[in-house]
């Protein structure tokens, strides 16, 4: 463990920000050209992780551990989020037996 | 230090796969892969506690979730749905340009010389984390133990079907 948190050593802060905006700009691109809406529910995972990770980066950075205290209160709203969203969309596909998104445009103006 | 660049690469090379993968069942076995990623950077970061409750709580228990859930919902007879091509340059077009502005942001606010280091290795540990926990924040750790009551209510509510129109 302690040669292997050696090797974080040196690792500019910025180059976490640009693998975190990265991974997060990736969820935002699936949200916007997928139609799956379970597929679009892990984009939004994606971009929740990502700033997981960027937050614990920060935390590392200043020595203060609220950060990974927030990051574990964001990782258990996630996964309340999870079991609701779900739920919706198992609900959606009894109602429409899909589960494409553009069949939901009811509520369009 | 090699190391993050590599375990980084995966990540991001994992996650493009999540996106562009046509079955959505391989989607979450690549989104498995992604967070056991994340896994190995909070383990480099030292941050213990964080990389247990990663590989449990996202990878044991949520992706099963979306797993039983795309099991329950039969997805042979409508082959996933394709959204135009005009649609997706545009998508791609509306990430990209997210992406430029974020990291020019960074450029224009210049802090190149600023590298995380583990200064204290008792940092992200178990100990360390719960006498946070259980002191500073304990009042927000008790509301989110309501929050998944309330969601796990809501879950079975939404999911259950209602007799009178079964």
């Amino acid at each position: 463990m302690e040669t292997l948190t050696n090797t974080i050593h040196g690792v500019p802060l910025n180059h976490y920000i640009m693998l975190c905006s990265i991974i997060f700009s990736i969820g935002v691109i699936g949200v916007l050209i997928r139609r799956n809406a379970i597929v679009i529910f892990m984009s939004v995972e994606l971009m929740l992780n990502s700033v997981n990770l960027l937050l614990t980066a920060f935390s590392v950075y200043r020595g203060d551990a609220t950060g990974q205290v927030f990051v574990f209160f964001i990782m258990a709203l996630a996964a309340a989020e999870v079991a609701v969203g779900l739920a919706i969309i198992v609900m959606i596909y009894r109602n429409t037996n899909s589960i494409d998104i553009n069949v939901l445009n009811r509520l369009k103006w | 230090m090699s190391t993050f660049y590599f375990i980084a690469f995966l990540s991001i090379f994992f996650s493009i796969l999540v996106i562009t993968a046509k079955n959505p069942v391989h989607s979450i076995l690549y989104l498995i892969l992604t967070f056991f990623t994340f896994t190995i950077h909070y383990i480099l970061m030292n941050a213990q506690f964080l990389a247990i409750v990663n590989f449990i709580v996202y990878m044991g228990a949520i992706l099963v979730l979306f797993l039983y859930t795309l099991m329950l919902i039969n997805l042979s007879k409508d082959s996933e749905p394709r959204k135009s091509s005009l649609v997706k340059i545009a998508g791609f077009i509306g990430g990209a340009c997210f992406l430029i502005t974020i990291v020019a942001a960074l450029k224009a606010f210049k802090m190149s010389d600023a590298t995380v280091v583990v200064k204290d290795g008792d940092l992200g540990s178990v100990k360390n984390l719960g006498k946070i926990l259980f002191n500073e924040f304990l009042l927000p750790f008790e509301i989110s133990s309501v929050l998944l009551l309330s969601a796990m209510v809501g879950a079975v509510l939404l999911a259950t079907k209602d007799p009178k129109t079964a």
